[in-house]
């Protein structure tokens, strides 16, 4: 059993803007189950990032409890990170995304931490358009408690014990959706094509972003009858289109291949491509948004890629008009007025 | 491109670097394992059946071996495989009821060996055993050919060399020494069922320049001065010595020559010091013994002033290379430069000579004088006679010659029993998995961090004053260990099974140098730009797989695996195994 990565890397990697390599945004080896689906999700992770040019300190990364919420140990190693209590992360991120604004927020979660004993503090978070991005590892089960179905687990679905699940799944997207969320997307972990440039799109976007990332768990839920499987997702999924992440520099010169249909600019200049979208989907409308993940609940089909997006998004701190200046950097001279001003103000209300 | 056909053993075998450079293809990783495991005997075992002097290469070898490591790839310096050799053989224990045993009952086939080097003596090592009757003929007084007479005993011990050549001899060889075959013709006469010719490059090159003629009684010849320091016929030499050329002969040269009484000993070479034919590390342990070495420097005269040497002129070079990088050395119009001296070494080069073959007797010898000898078989165009080591292609190392004569014992052995000597055989290969447990290997799959380790070297005051102190003490067993773990273990193969992958892209996601990809098929040339790293070492091969369910392929790039095994370790379905390959030359009669 190896405990730890070997220090050498492949002497070409490419390096980003910072002059990093893939190698700065990772973390310690994973203790999941070998084939677990979040491995995969951590990779897109820090392939996004490295590719963003992200300062890793410019990043904090919370999780709540599970398999799923362990995983931040498994990227991102030089960056903040906090292990939070069990379905509570949305409640420390607001706390930190207040104090400092300038921060990337990262929230890692898992359906148990989301869907169950979060799903509270999953619906206000969205609700309150917190700038952050918001990662469900959705396995559709209790991994770390063997794997009892989780209430985001399929009507129907059969995991390894095989006992079909009776009771009605929680649609994250829906929910999110319903709960005013600005960026919603779903994606496998088994195909980076796709996640990886949604991640991008979401640490972009100004405001709530979910992704809703369905990651098998090789361990309980990996078998026939599982609408979590490797095989029953890639042969299910039907995507609502490919995303393409430009990022400002390349704006010029960038060619728009065949198929393109959207493109949107984001608040740092970089901009989304959209290709081949759904004919009955208009991402922006959250209306169409939800129709279209109805329709494709009804067939059985499972929608990937973007799915809504409010290019117009106002997040938290632009709703409550909080200063541009984190709030964690304001000193007593900044928040104190002094005497003088106090006796103005003093005097205006006599 | 098309799936790797792993079954073709030469795929796997180029994957071990060390190994497929070496040219007696000894399997390096294997007796690396054993050396960390303190199994000394084992690990002289694997090398003697291979390489046949495990002591004397692994002080003496030209490495071929180490450039070629996998470690110079992934950080800089690679492992001292060199000099782990040496350890398996200073700490072995008696080895010699694990050699051969001889038959007495010989099978009436007489085979003469013509000259006791290392390409001679490994045909004896592969033929006695089988009962062939075997007859040396040597002009030196004992075996061991140049190893004996050119390479000094401050880098190799007498007793080294006299074990290691005696557990051949000791096999039941006929040995005549100290006579000169001086006709092939002769021998042949004898009726021997099949004649060896390793003789070697024995023939120095000279350069004839003015004023050699009255210089001519301090003037000598490398190989020959150095033969006749080793036979102890020379025991002193000039204050100021000029030691000419820049190969591995050169660096024995000047460094004897410190020991014999030199004070002022150069070495002066024409080309820039970056393209000397001398090992890097022969050069460094010149420089080390206090020896400078003058490059671009051409030697233009000999000064000899009432008949006494003085010194010699040297016109000054610069290397300029044109559009095809062939090289041209310049004059720069500088002075030419004058270096005393009391003596002068010439070793700018050996050749082969066959003075004593007779032109008559079905050998045919080619436009340089050279005899035409297969490069498979050694046979030369007399079927009877096969010729290997220097002899056969010109000037080599020992480990070559010892490859040679593998593979000439082989045609050798089936010419006797009238079998086409193209009927190679092919190697002895094992894939055996080295699982143990669910993430369990049999091999020590860490890859230690550790920097390479410098052999402790002997004080100069007391190696500089008696030629006969080798100057490496060698690795202890400690240090021996730590260098040992460095070896990536690249013999333990990476094996994927495309019925077992779900694409979960968990090796994807672990592999430490980025050397797996899943990704469409293409032609080698774009696959190569496709890939998670981009593989731009054209060298090294890619590992593709068939088709998978999602229509895409497996590719993974040999070029930077660490063999860590992580892959497999995060396999869910094992479809990557851990799996060791071992790859044996076959020998004569196998």
């Amino acid at each position: 059993m190896s405990y730890q990565i070997p220090k050498f890397r492949h002497p070409d990697l490419p390096v980003n803007d910072l002059g990093y390599t893939k190698a700065d945004y990772e973390g310690s080896i994973s203790s999941l189950c070998a084939g677990c689906g979040h491995d995969s999700i951590s990779g897109a992770i820090v392939m996004a990032c490295h590719e963003l040019s992200i300062e890793p300190h410019k990043i904090a990364k919370l999780s709540g409890i599970g398999c799923s919420s362990k995983s931040p140990t498994y990227f991102l190693g030089n960056s903040h990170g906090f292990n939070s209590v069990h379905g509570r992360m949305p409640s420390v991120v607001t706390g930190a995304a207040m104090a400092n604004r300038d921060l990337m927020y990262l929230g890692v979660s898992g359906d148990g931490d989301t869907a169950s004993i979060g799903m509270g503090q999953f619906a206000h978070v969205a609700r309150r358009n917190l700038n952050m991005v918001y990662i469900v590892m959705n396995n559709g089960c209790y991994g770390l408690t063997k794997g009892q179905d989780s209430a985001t687990a399929d009507e129907g679905s059969a995991s390894k014990k095989g006992d079909a699940n009776v009771y009605s799944a929680i649609d994250l997207c829906g929910t999110a959706l319903q709960m005013g969320a600005t960026f919603v997307a779903r994606s496998f972990s088994g195909d980076k094509g796709q996640l990886v440039p949604l991640i991008k799109a979401a640490i972009t976007h100004r405001g709530f972003a979910l992704i809703d990332v369905i990651s098998p768990c090789v361990t309980f839920n990996n078998n026939p009858g599982s609408t979590k499987s490797y095989e029953f997702v890639r042969e299910h999924a039907e995507a609502t289109g490919t995303v393409d992440f430009v990022p400002m520099r390349r704006e010029i010169t960038t060619d728009y291949k065949p198929g393109f249909s959207h493109e949107v600019t984001m608040h740092d200049g970089s901009s989304i491509h959209l290709y081949k979208v759904d004919e009955e989907l208009d991402p922006f409308n959250r209306r169409s948004a939800m129709m279209t993940l109805e329709d494709h609940r009804e067939t059985g089909s499972i929608l990937t890629g973007l799915i809504y997006m409010d290019r117009d998004s106002r997040d938290l701190h632009d709703v409550l008009e909080t200063s541009q200046r984190p709030l964690n950097e304001l000193r007593e001279g900044d928040l104190c007025p002094g005497n003088k001003m106090l006796e103005n103000i003093n005097a205006s209300l006599r | 491109m098309k799936p790797t056909d792993i079954k073709n053993p030469e795929y796997f075998h180029k994957v071990v670097d060390c190994q497929y450079a070496c040219p007696a293809h000894t399997p390096v990783p294997e007796y690396i394992r054993l050396i960390a495991a303190e199994r000394y005997s084992d690990a002289y075992m694997v090398n003697w059946q291979s390489n046949v002097f495990p002591g004397i290469l692994g002080r003496t070898c030209d490495r071929p071996c180490e450039p070629a490591c996998r470690r110079v790839r992934v950080e800089e310096e690679p492992v001292a495989i060199c000099r782990l050799k040496r350890v398996a053989a200073d700490n072995k224990e008696d080895i010699r009821d694990r050699l051969p045993t001889i038959p007495k009952k010989k099978n009436g086939k007489r085979i003469a060996l013509i000259g006791a080097g290392p390409a001679s003596l490994t045909v004896a090592r592969d033929l006695a055993p089988l009962g062939y009757i075997i007859d040396v003929y040597d002009n030196q007084f004992a075996g061991g050919g140049m190893m004996r007479s050119q390479i000094p005993s401050f880098r190799l011990p007498l007793e080294v060399l006299d074990e290691e050549v005696n557990y051949i001899l000791d096999m039941g060889i006929n040995t005549t020494f100290d006579i000169q075959v001086e006709s092939l013709k002769e021998v042949l006469d004898q009726e021997y069922d099949a004649v060896f010719v390793g003789t070697g490059a024995p023939r120095g090159k000279g350069l004839n320049l003015p004023g050699l003629e009255d210089a001519s009684a301090n003037v000598y010849l490398g190989i020959d001065w150095l033969s006749s320091v080793a036979f102890e016929h020379t025991e002193s030499i000039g204050k100021r010595v000029l030691v000419l050329g820049g190969g591995n002969t050169a660096m024995d040269c000047c460094r004897t020559s410190m020991r014999l009484g030199g004070e002022d000993v150069r070495v002066v070479v024409r080309s820039p010091f970056e393209d000397m034919k001398a090992s890097p590390w022969e050069k460094e342990d010149a420089m080390h013994e206090g020896i400078p070495i003058y490059n671009n420097h051409v030697p233009k005269e000999f000064v000899v002033e009432d008949g006494q040497l003085k010194g010699m002129t040297f016109e000054k070079v610069e290397a300029q290379y044109d559009e095809d990088g062939k090289r041209s050395l310049v004059p720069t119009g500088e002075d030419l430069v004058f270096m005393e001296a009391d003596d002068v070494l010439m070793a700018i080069g050996q050749e082969n000579a066959f003075p004593w073959i007779e032109r008559d007797l079905g050998i045919e010898f080619d436009k340089w004088d050279m005899p035409v000898v297969d490069e498979t078989t050694f046979q030369s165009t007399n079927e009877k006679v096969f010729f290997g080591g220097d002899a056969a292609f010109g000037p080599e190392n020992v480990i070559t010659a010892v490859a040679h004569g593998h593979q000439a014992a082989i045609s050798i052995d089936l010419f006797c029993r009238g079998e086409s000597v193209d009927q190679r055989p092919p190697p002895q290969v094992t894939l055996a998995s080295q699982k143990m447990g669910v993430h369990e290997w049999s091999y020590d799959n860490d890859v230690a961090n550790d920097e390479r380790y410098i052999v402790p070297l002997a004080p100069l005051e007391k190696t500089l004053k008696d030629r006969k102190i080798e100057v490496e003490l060698g690795f202890d067993v400690a240090t021996a260990f730590r260098e040992a773990e460095r070896c990536l273990n690249c013999d333990v193969q990476t094996v994927f099974e495309e019925a077992r992958c779900i694409e979960c892209d968990a090796c994807v996601d672990i592999c430490p140098t980025d050397c797996i990809s899943f990704t469409g098929n293409a032609e080698e040339e774009e696959l190569r730009q496709r890939l998670t790293a981009p593989a731009g070492n054209l060298a090294q091969d890619l590992y593709v797989s068939k088709d998978l369910p999602t229509t895409r392929v497996m590719v993974k790039d040999e070029n930077v695996c660490l063999h860590c095994g992580l892959c497999a370790e995060r396999c869910p379905t094992s479809a990557w195994d851990m799996q060791k390959f071992l790859y044996e030359v076959t020998k004569a009669g196998a």
